[in-house]
């Protein structure tokens, strides 16, 4: 592994960058980012630790904000409270489709996620609460524990930050417990785990609920960042990006998954002004046709990642520096 | 080898990701108008809207010119129909970018998302293309602009005069979502008010592989007259080509209650003739109108969609306001705005009402026979016009809080 | 005479629609079930394969006057080509990894794919008509059925059966399926089980494509149109048991019966009652109806 020195070195950087974002870059743009981090990490903590594939986690995502957002718009709890039922909210979904699609393996675990979150997703569609296909609008940021003013963009960039950075660290933690040791042993050999004694299902579970109840506060602070909880948060389509996320970033990484969701939210929100920016170095103004390509954009980065860079960003990176460290060894 | 490949692209991704970040020079500017643009260019939306709607607002802004003596600038972004990267990006404009005037074509969610961002930030906006009528009755804001129709619009013009045209008796065929069924219910209740009967109706899931032929029997079964489809988009296209397909065209009349041109252009004169539908403007309706449209043609090398064109009039409109008021203030411009008619090649009698919602006459009209069809977007006759106080929400039925 | 205030003869007429829907069904399921059986691959580019089948028959009509007759055999040997080459190019890689890669790589090819013919024909799409050989309706009594949906059902049984034949019962077929439970002894026998791996994920594309040449007459040709009906083919493969090709062919008919049957009583859940069986199913008999329980 990487010397411990050198990761925390890594880490106390990158924290600092982010202390210092918001004043350089959009607060709005970062927040989301972070947000994405946050549901991204949550993803990893399945796929890259305990080794299930989950192709419906939009379904805890999305639930999440649409609880959160109508706590806070129709049954006008406090802010803090909202965050915690969304929270609770997809942690208790996470409970309902973990407990049937851990009862199977492999590709057949994942069909039933997918299974379920389309199923739910009709649901949200119909009921009344979600606002269907116009979604949950207006929501209000409100005052954290009656203090802090969450209007005021840089105060809510610090509390979503303090938020995902917490998150982060606690999949950090949850993954270097021995509770985390089980499930990096069942992701690499189930039978063994069982033969040792493990109750396997009921680690998979704890790990799915676990993974669930973050991606649920990760769309509950969405909804309070954005203000909004719309149908494209439990969309299979989100439930397919985060895993590019994880997949870009690198999938077993600590910091991958945030990376991957800073590439992902860049390319969505910032193609049309790259494409603007290189036909301005360039003057090809066919460049600014690429603004309207995400999806082809997104389809080819997808399919690059998965033949070259298979690690991902931060898994290539870490491959790279160890294979450095052995060389010099040797 | 790989390594250095390996290496270099995520070299090349971090540059990326920092130039691509890199803002404009945050400063609110007082000498330049900035009309900003949201709508669907790269998904099911965009034939309706799209980029069309991006060389539209072009052309106003070029053919406006100055305004004493302030450039007017145009940015414009795909949303990708996701409300959370047009929230994003409607803030960062406002926030960082200086942004006076915030148009959104497509959808609905997202228009209302953004309409409550303009009123906190105090710009007007203009929404185009989204039809949901809550833009002017429960989620009405003093900064919001609903151009173009509504749902409540298009189902009273098509229902109220295709009954008055003779046809009595009514079955539906409805997309199961919120949409849909405030389409049902809006063109029921006066296909009732106005003698008609509503026989049946029958509701489809959207989106999803639709088996369309055993809701069309169903339709067909239940013997009426006229087959309302208060769906839209891909499903309407199918449902259309599937009611052609098992002859139901030929015992009913098909009444399309919000559908675009583009839409009839992709499915053919053949399957859609005779079918009824409610606009506001139609290429062909008038000289103004054509001029235009052959502007756009050159350049888009399709006719424009009324939405299109809607994109056009409606910044005319707001720069003639700005001019007229002479500040880019949002209220003061609202306030212009809400006072003055408009008269261009898109409406000669509109008007914008105290609710925000644009008021003008539209029209009914039947899509031609193949044969009637003379020249290229040869595609609609017009049957009847429907005057914009007996289309639209009436000040008596309005849920708007501020405007009673 | 009515059940649950639907009239019998309605009922016949749904059924017997619901029928001709899952032919349809069927011969997409059978190219996923193939590919999956025989290569271990989840083709989440069906849809997109689909979807090129159709536009290329559209493309041969508008571009080159190519008649249907010509598309039922030039579309799926062009669209199977193009898979040979993903196949050779890409796919080959993954096969030592784990599924998720194969299933990302697949997935990430039908946005670029759909992508494209986005930027290029819209979303709108294009509108194909069918033969003139096909058009018109026969009265069976209780309906008036499309001509061309009767070709189809037929089309789509003779196909069907073939297939199943050629994999199940014949030389080629035996060497097929033993090449995929054992390469290295298949291999030793002086098969070149690489080119059969490759040849295989061919004609899977390809019978997605013919599906799409069918299809075309009966939907609007548009890039979006597989990526809406690949979700619930999958769920069909699943229920059927994802390597086994005669589960996808009963299990592809059975669920047009009962979609058939569902709208005529509660419309709303036609969307939906695919997942519901799959969960249901997964959950009583974990390999599918007819799959075999494998690692």
């Amino acid at each position: 592994m990487l010397s411990p020195k050198l990761r925390n070195f890594g880490y106390c950087a990158l924290l600092l960058a982010m202390i210092a974002a918001p004043f350089v870059l959009y607060p709005v743009f970062v927040m989301k980012v972070l947000c994405f981090a946050l549901f991204a990490s949550a993803f990893n903590l399945l796929i890259g630790f305990t080794g299930l594939v989950s192709f419906g986690h939009a379904t805890f995502f999305g639930g999440a904000a649409y609880i959160c957002g109508y706590a806070l718009t129709a049954l006008k709890l406090p802010t803090e409270f909202g965050v915690l039922l969304g929270t609770a909210g997809g942690a208790f979904i996470g409970l309902c489709v973990g407990t049937l699609a851990i009862r199977r393996q492999g590709v057949y675990f994942s069909m039933i996620t997918l299974a379920m979150a389309q199923m739910l997703y009709f649901f949200y569609l119909q009921a009344p609460f979600t606002g269907g296909e116009d979604g949950l609008q207006g929501v209000p940021r409100g005052h954290l524990l009656g203090l802090l003013d969450l209007h005021n963009d840089l105060v809510m960039y610090y509390v979503m930050l303090a938020v995902s950075v917490g998150g982060i660290a606690l999949t950090i933690r949850i993954v270097h417990s021995p509770f985390g040791q089980v499930l990096r042993m069942i992701k690499d050999n189930e039978p063994r785990a069982m033969s040792l004694g493990y109750d396997v299902s009921r680690y998979k579970l704890l790990a799915f609920v676990l993974s669930a109840a973050l991606a649920g506060l990760a769309g509950s602070m969405k909804s309070v960042v954005l203000q909004s909880a719309t149908l494209t948060d439990v969309h299979w389509a989100m439930s397919g990006l985060v895993i590019l996320m994880t997949l870009i970033g690198g999938m077993g990484t600590f910091v991958g998954p945030a990376v991957g969701a800073a590439v992902i939210v860049a390319l969505e929100n910032k193609l049309g002004d790259f494409g603007n920016l290189l036909a301005h170095w360039t003057g090809v103004e066919l460049f600014r046709a690429v603004g309207t390509s995400v999806t082809v954009v997104t389809g080819l980065v997808f399919m690059l990642c998965v033949l070259t860079l298979r690690r991902g960003l931060v898994g290539e990176l870490v491959h790279v520096m160890r294979w450095k460290k052995d060389k010099q060894v040797k | 080898m790989t390594k250095l490949f390996k290496s270099s692209a995520i070299a090349l991704c971090a540059a990326a990701a920092i130039g691509a970040s890199a803002p404009a020079t945050a400063q609110y500017s007082g000498d330049v108008i900035r009309v900003g643009f949201l709508t669907d260019i790269s998904g099911v939306y965009s034939d309706n809207d799209g980029q069309g709607g991006v060389e539209a607002i072009k052309m106003a802004v070029q053919d406006f010119g100055n305004i004493n003596g302030k450039k007017v600038e145009f940015l414009y972004a795909d949303h990708l129909n996701k409300v959370d990267v047009a929230s994003a990006k409607a803030r960062e404009w406002f926030d960082q970018q200086g942004l006076d005037m915030l148009v959104i074509g497509a959808n609905s969610g997202a228009a209302l998302a953004l309409a409550k961002i303009a009123q906190e930030k105090k710009k007007p906006m203009f929404a185009v293309t989204a039809a949901t009528a809550r833009l002017t009755n429960e989620e009405c804001t003093p900064y919001n602009v609903h151009y173009a129709y509504d749902t409540v619009a298009v189902a009273r013009g098509t229902g109220g005069a295709i009954v008055d045209a003779g046809g009595k008796d009514w079955f539906f065929l409805t997309a199961d979502y919120a949409f849909g069924s405030s389409l049902e219910k809006d063109t029921s209740d006066i296909v009732k008010a106005k003698g008609g009967r509503v026989i049946g109706s029958v509701k489809h899931p959207v989106g999803t592989a639709v088996n369309f032929s055993s809701l069309l029997q169903q339709a067909q079964s239940s013997k009426a007259k006229i087959l309302g489809l208060a769906t839209s988009g891909d499903d309407l296209i199918n449902a259309i080509k599937t009611a052609n397909e098992f002859g139901i065209n030929k015992s009913m009349n098909l009444a399309a209650i919000l559908i675009h041109i583009t839409e009839i252009h992709a499915l053919g004169l053949n399957l859609t003739q005779g079918m009824y539908l409610t606009d506001g403007w139609y290429w062909d309706q008038n000289a103004e109108s054509r001029a235009w449209s052959k502007r756009y043609f050159e350049v888009m090398k399709k006719m424009p969609t009324a939405m299109q064109a809607a994109d056009y009039s409606a910044v005319t409109t707001y720069l003639k306001a700005v001019k007229a008021a002479g500040t880019d203030d949002g209220d003061k411009v609202m306030a212009t705005l809400k006072s003055t008619k408009i008269s261009d090649m898109f409406t000669k009698n509109g008007a914008v009402r105290g609710d925000g919602r644009m008021v003008y006459d539209m029209y009914l009209r039947q899509v031609k026979a193949p044969a009637d069809s003379k020249y290229p977007w040869d595609y609609y006759k017009t049957v009847k016009t429907i005057p914009g106080d007996q289309a639209y929400t009436t000040k008596a039925e309005t849920k708007c809080a501020f405007w009673k | 005479m009515e059940i649950f205030g639907v009239p019998l003869q309605s009922l016949a007429a749904q059924v017997f629609l619901g029928l001709v829907n899952g032919c349809f069904y069927a011969l997409l399921s059978l190219g996923l079930a193939i590919i999956f059986g025989l290569l271990n691959v989840i083709n989440l580019s069906h849809g997109a394969l689909y979807m090129l089948g159709a536009f290329a028959t559209w493309a041969g009509l508008n571009y080159f006057g190519l008649s249907y007759w010509w598309m039922l055999f030039l579309a799926p040997f062009i669209v199977g080509c193009f898979g040979v080459l993903i196949e050779r190019m890409m796919l080959r890689r993954l096969y030592k990894l784990d599924h998720l890669y194969g299933m990302l790589l697949m997935i990430g090819l039908s946005h670029f794919l759909e992508g494209l013919f986005r930027l290029f024909y819209g979303v709108s799409g294009k509108s194909y008509s069918a033969p003139i050989e096909l058009t018109g309706a026969t009265d069976i009594g209780f309906m008036m059925l499309p001509n061309y949906r009767a070709w189809v059902v037929a089309v789509s049984i003779v196909v069907c059966f073939a297939t199943w034949f050629a994999i199940e019962k014949t030389r080629l077929g035996a060497t097929l399926r033993a090449s995929t439970e054992n390469p290295e002894l298949v291999d030793a026998f002086g098969v070149n089980v690489p080119m059969l791996v490759t040849l295989t994920y061919g004609f899977g594309a390809a019978l997605a494509a013919f599906a799409g040449v069918l299809a075309a007459p009966m939907v609007q040709v548009s890039p979006l149109m597989g990526a809406n009906l690949i979700v619930a083919v999958f769920a069909v493969v699943v229920i059927g048991g994802l390597s086994s090709i005669l589960g996808a062919i009963i299990t592809g008919l059975a669920l047009g019966v009962l979609e058939g049957l569902v709208s005529a009583f509660y419309p709303q859940v036609s969307a939906t009652i695919v997942f519901i069986v799959m969960a249901i199913i997964l959950l009583m008999r974990p390999s599918g109806l007819f799959g075999k329980e494998s690692a």
